[in-house]
């Protein structure tokens, strides 16, 4: 990422001091111009980011309710000592971890299998990369909410496999059984958030040189070589954000979880957000949840510092 | 931005992939039978939903067995949505959804796009240091902030205009702006829009400065203008998410009157689930968002993409 534009020469020659008094007067100008417009901008920023922000870290070490007539006092290090013995909140990392785990070298994947497909020089491109996005354009709660009766007991999908297996496969009433609770999530994840990467994938693959693939071809290349040596090396900052993003939200796992089971059964898909949702405004505790925000904090900031670590050019 | 364009139409025969050899036509079948086996996979669900709105709960827990399941035949009628509209105030929540996305849109189209001319165009001291935070905050997930930004607009003090008099109220709970106002201002929208008007030749600046324009106009006037790809994506960026959101509204939001959609939805699948409502009112909300997607099909592929191509 950049963070500084190249001023061109013309402005640097204006600003060295050619013509003392035209220039001072435009700059002053641009100032203005420049503090009139970013000042909206910024005042939201700092209200509704930077503050929270800081927030999160000072809310965490106090007592604070959301609706209390007594101010919080300050506790130090009690909300996370509170946290470490909680089995719930150990509980909610480990699925938040094992959901991640799964979710995003399997989205990531698939999507790029689905890319390859897409892009593949066969008529109806256009037709097929519209309906796999369809799930994306769907409201996650919509998803939910839909998956949440296809999975039941006598649901559409269990009917489904019964038919096809014959009557041999016995029917697994997968939102209620802690076993499969969260893998039924995972997949209803997948499904609806695979075709946004597979579009990331796709610019990423539009990137690469047609001229690479011919000389691979005249050098005799079969197709998995090429994939191999020409496709996967040409997509490697996309690889690098694609694992960010899917990460990152695959951590920030709710909206599925309040629909679909509430955390349950027995605590089996409970998640650090839904912890956090829970704790701060259904128990109203906001001093608690904000140290949960910040162990979440934590988490994403470790983990997508890993992966830059280990995704990072190496030269 | 013309180049992600190019980047995402795989359709559009640019020379380049022209080059490129079509597979043998056994290969092309084969591609062709996976992709519609996918593609039943990816649109048999919302099918789904859309055939069950349209009968009784009987009639859809009777066809869940059969093809009949994925058909309109049976007992098809209109009644589940006759029964959405009796049960919820659905238009209040839709009008609800359509000013709070819309006022996300607009404003922080306005107010993303003025913050990045400034940071692109403009020459101030801080300039760097501004950009740098904006852009570092891109990777704070909104959860994190969700619990202490909920404590925080509750002591945000707010003018009621009650008739003709004003007062302060304390707290941002349960009102509109409160659904709008902590969404405008978006670093990943400055980051897209700096990006474009980088790309903007700044001689047409300088043309305008001789012409005697000032800023304000030349943001208005010509960069602006220029700027219908990065508008478009910034757009439905910023629109997805707001006629989506459901945490920040679940929490916020207590009168029925200023809910949107989305926890709408939360009357059908609490007590007493009928799932041909559930079903009618899903599609009720799905089906403008799709019927968006297909018609401005490009820009919304092209958004996705060019979320990509950072970094």
């Amino acid at each position: 990422m950049t963070t500084r534009t190249t001023a061109p020469p013309r402005q640097a020659a204006a600003s060295d001091g050619t013509g003392q008094h035209r220039p001072s007067r435009t700059l002053k100008g641009e100032r203005t111009a420049a503090a009139w417009m970013i000042s909206p901008a910024l005042v939201l920023f700092i209200l509704f980011l930077i503050i929270p922000i800081v927030l999160a870290f000072g809310l965490a070490f106090t007592n604070t309710r959301l609706i209390s007539p007594r101010p919080g006092e300050f506790v130090g290090l009690d909300n996370f000592a509170y946290l470490f013995t909680d089995p719930v909140f150990w509980a909610s990392v480990r699925n938040t971890f094992a959901f991640a785990l799964v979710v995003v070298p399997v989205q990531a994947g698939s999507a790029l299998l689905l890319a390859l497909l897409v892009n593949a020089k066969v008529r109806g491109t256009n037709f097929f990369r519209t309906v796999y996005f369809l799930p994306v354009v769907t409201s996650m709660v919509v998803v939910s909410l839909l998956w949440r009766f296809m999975y039941e007991k006598d649901g559409l999908i269990n009917q489904f496999l019964g038919r096809v297996t014959g009557g041999a496969y016995d029917p697994i009433d997968w939102l209620n059984d802690p076993v499969w609770a969260l893998p039924a999530i995972m997949f209803m994840s997948i499904w609806q958030g695979v075709a946004f990467h597979m579009v990331i994938w796709l610019a990423g693959l539009q990137t690469i040189p047609a001229e690479l693939y011919e000389a691979s071809e005249i050098d005799g290349a079969n197709k998995l070589q090429q994939f191999r040596y020409v496709t996967w090396p040409g997509l490697r900052q996309t690889a690098t954000l694609i694992l960010v993003t899917i990460t990152i939200a695959s951590f920030s796992l709710f909206t599925q979880i309040a629909v679909m089971t509430q955390g349950g059964p027995l605590d089996s898909t409970t998640t650090v957000v839904y912890q956090a949702v829970r704790t701060g405004y259904q128990q109203l505790q906001t001093g608690l949840a904000s140290a949960i925000s910040l162990v979440f904090f934590a988490m994403v900031l470790v983990i997508s510092g890993i992966q830059r670590y280990l995704t990072r050019e190496r030269s | 931005m013309t180049a992600t364009e190019a980047l995402v139409l795989p359709d559009v025969d640019t020379p380049d992939r022209a080059t490129r050899s079509r597979p043998p036509a056994r290969r092309r079948v084969g591609i062709t039978v996976v992709r519609g086996a996918l593609a039943v996979f990816f649109a048999l669900p919302i099918v789904f939903m859309l055939i069950s709105s349209l009968k009784p709960d009987l009639q859809i827990f009777a066809d869940l067995g059969s093809w009949r399941a994925l058909a309109p035949v049976g007992d098809v009628s209109l009644d589940n949505y006759t029964g959405v509209f009796d049960r919820v105030p659905f238009w209040q929540f839709l009008l609800n959804s359509v000013v709070i996305s819309c006022a996300t849109v607009v404003l922080g189209v306005l107010i993303n796009s003025m913050a990045a001319f400034a940071l692109s165009r403009l020459r101030w001291r801080g300039r760097g240091f501004v950009l740098t935070v904006i852009l570092a905050t891109l990777i704070v997930p909104f959860e994190t902030l969700a619990l202490p930004l909920l404590w925080w607009v509750n002591k945000l003090p707010a003018l009621e205009a009650d008739g003709f008099s004003l007062a302060f109220t304390q707290g941002w709970l349960n009102t509109y702006h409160v659904q709008i106002v902590p969404f405008i201002a978006n670093a990943f929208s400055v980051y897209l829009f700096y990006q474009f008007f980088s790309s903007i030749p700044r001689e047409l600046d300088e043309a305008a400065r001789v012409d005697g324009a000032g800023w304000f106009t030349i943001y208005s006037r010509i960069v602006m203008p220029l700027s219908g790809p990065a508008i478009a994506t910034v757009s439905i960026l910023t629109f997805l998410p707001a006629w989506n959101s459901y945490l920040w509204p679940l929490m916020v939001i207590q009168s029925e009157e200023l809910r949107p959609v989305m926890v709408g939805l939360q009357y059908f699948f609490q007590l007493n689930v009928s799932w041909g409502q559930v079903m009618a009112y899903s599609s009720l909300i799905t089906v403008p968002v799709v019927a968006l997607f297909i018609a401005f099909q490009r820009s919304f592929i092209n958004s996705i993409a060019s979320s990509g191509v950072k970094g």
